[in-house]
């Protein structure tokens, strides 16, 4: 046989544009860290000054000209907690469902188009949705329970396809090995499919929540309050909320010298809240994988 | 006899899986399946805890009866008929829980409670798959901190652990060394004493070292079930020959 001729520094060649994607490649990645620095170094240079312990644990005053935040961050956090207690059980029940009980009928197909869908839809319309359904025909008015709601169905989608997706994920020889031994479907999922899961379904819910804590338009007409110094005392009262509170503001403020580094201090707040449950949710993460093994 | 099988046919869809089988196998005997890959082995062996339930669209005319009840009657209750036949897999499947718990796992989902019981249980089924030495000292410890040979004994203690009276093994030691190889087939020889198994082998020489008899499948056929010696050493069939030497080379 005659012996191939090769182009002669072909090798050298390749090793060369192999070198140059790499670093392309690399620098396309790190963007996205640039684009967190700059987003967080402009909010901590901006907010930073006013940030103390009374701007913590104090209401705004003076026509929210000084003061703190305190009802935003306690309204933040019941709506955080309210919409978890509307999507985490439907949703994760509903992931169960998709992977473990639904065989690949059209049931299946229908609530994963319905889902995708859902996922879709614009958050101001979940807004408009929440105010038609929660706040008037239901009459819970602008309250903490019609703002959970409304964000929880938001937040419903991610929940769903996350707990599916971790699910199916799991080998069938779990499924099989626990079913060869008498369990039931439902004994099969409690003691082994979920707890396999958990790590994956832990990290879709702790984003739910972190997308939950920065919405403003689903809760600008069911419950948001403009000024609400006191502390909600049940589910019907309205509340403040971190990014509502950064809205007005920015946009309706009456004295934006004052209060613009006001707003700036509640988006560095609320930016840090954000980053306590990511971190938060690694640590769950790693707690639950670390029981698995 | 402990399992009768009476005309057989098996669909996946359309696709014909298994052809006309009938057997019958006797209490404390080790049968064989065997035959090259593909031709239903496997399928057979889970009609018989009916682990092929879970797949979508497929089809069985005929009966198997163990104890002579039929297993696949409507009134059977599936989770406890799967207590009562166990099933070893290829690959060793524990689960992500801790070695006590792996084999206490049979029982509570049957609704034993009793601590002391199940204590005593899972030292009793250790021993019995010869994992008790290795393991007395780490029950706590994670079941996939064990070697892939340990894990199969695990599973193999596991299913033993809620004393069913037939022990289904597809391909147990297939993914193991020739050491762990030969623990499994020790107490493949210990285990019929208590119950009756059904062991899929793609080794030759495992057949004819731990089953009494043997059955050849080709094709979704049972081509021929003999005593393990006959089928070794004077099969009737030239099908069964040739594979066999072929095997042997
Ligand atoms: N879930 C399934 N759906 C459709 N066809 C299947 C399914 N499982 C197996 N089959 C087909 O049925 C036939 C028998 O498969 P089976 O797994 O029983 O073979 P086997 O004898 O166990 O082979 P191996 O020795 O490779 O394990 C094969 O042709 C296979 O393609
Ligand atoms: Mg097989």
């Amino acid at each position: 046989m005659k012996s191939v001729e090769y182009p002669s520094r072909y090798a050298v060649r390749k090793r060369y544009a192999q070198r140059v994607a790499f670093w392309l490649f690399r620098f396309f990645s790190l963007f996205i860290a640039f684009i967190l620095f700059a987003i967080l170094g402009f909010i901590i240079y901006k907010g930073a000054g006013v940030l103390s312990w009374d701007f913590l644990t104090k209401a705004p005053s003076d026509g929210m000209t000084s003061g703190g935040i305190f009802p935003a961050i306690v309204g933040t956090l019941c709506l955080m907690a309210g919409s978890a207690v509307v999507a985490f059980p439907i949703g994760i029940m509903s992931g169960i469902y998709m992977s473990e009980f639904a065989s690949k009928g059209w049931v299946v197909k229908f609530i994963r188009l319905m889902t995708n869908n859902l996922s879709g839809v614009p958050s101001i319309v979940f807004g408009l949705f929440g105010m038609a359904l929660f706040v008037k025909y239901l009459n819970f008015g602008d309250s903490i329970l019609a703002g959970s709601l409304t964000l929880g169905m938001l937040s419903l989608p991610l929940v769903i396809r996350t707990t599916e997706e971790a699910l199916k994920d799991i080998p069938d020889s779990m499924r099989e090995g626990s079913l060869a031994l008498g369990a039931s479907k439902l004994q099969t999922i409690w003691r082994v499919i979920l707890p396999m899961g958990m790590p994956r379904i832990i990290t879709g819910l702790i984003l739910s929540l972190g997308r939950v804590s920065g919405e403003t338009a689903p809760i600008l007409f069911t419950c948001a309050a403009y000024f609400f110094p006191q502390l909600p005392t049940s589910i019907f009262d309205q509340c403040m909320a971190l990014p509502y509170h950064l809205y007005v503001l920015s946009t309706s403020g009456t004295d934006m010298a004052a209060q613009q580094p006001i707003a700036y201090g509640t988006a560095l707040v609320l930016i840090v809240i954000i980053l306590i449950i990511n971190l938060l949710s690694g640590a769950l993460r790693r707690y639950f994988e670390n029981r698995l093994k | 006899m402990k399992i009768e099988v009476k005309d057989i046919d098996f669909y996946y869809g359309s696709f014909h899986a298994l052809k006309n089988i009938s057997m019958g196998i006797e209490q404390n005997k080790v049968v064989a399946f065997i035959g090259p890959s593909g031709c239903g082995k496997s399928t057979f062996l889970r009609l018989f805890n009916r682990m092929n339930d879970l797949i979508p669209d497929t089809r069985l005319t005929g009966q198997i009866l163990i104890d002579g009840k039929d297993v696949y009657a409507p009134k059977v209750e599936v989770d406890v008929l799967r207590k009562e036949i166990g099933m070893v897999f290829q690959r060793p499947n524990p689960f992500p829980m801790s070695i006590f718990e792996n084999v206490a796992y049979g029982l509570r989902v049957n609704g034993v409670k009793d601590k002391v019981f199940i204590a005593q249980r899972v030292e009793e089924t250790l021993r019995g798959a010869a994992l008790w030495d290795e393991v007395k000292d780490k029950l706590k410890a994670s079941a996939y901190a064990l070697s892939g040979g340990q894990q199969q004994r695990l599973c193999i203690a596991r299913a033993m652990a809620v004393s069913p009276s037939v022990l289904l093994m597809d391909e147990p030691a297939s993914a193991l060394d020739p050491i762990s190889t030969a623990k499994v087939e020790e107490l493949i020889r210990e285990l019929r004493k208590e119950l009756t198994i059904i062991i899929v082998t793609h080794n030759m020489q495992q057949a004819a070292r731990v089953s009494d008899k043997t059955a050849f499948f080709y094709m979704g056929e049972m081509v021929e079930y003999d005593d393990t010696k006959v089928i070794f050493t004077h099969p009737r069939k030239t099908e069964t020959q040739n594979y066999i030497t072929g095997r042997f080379g």
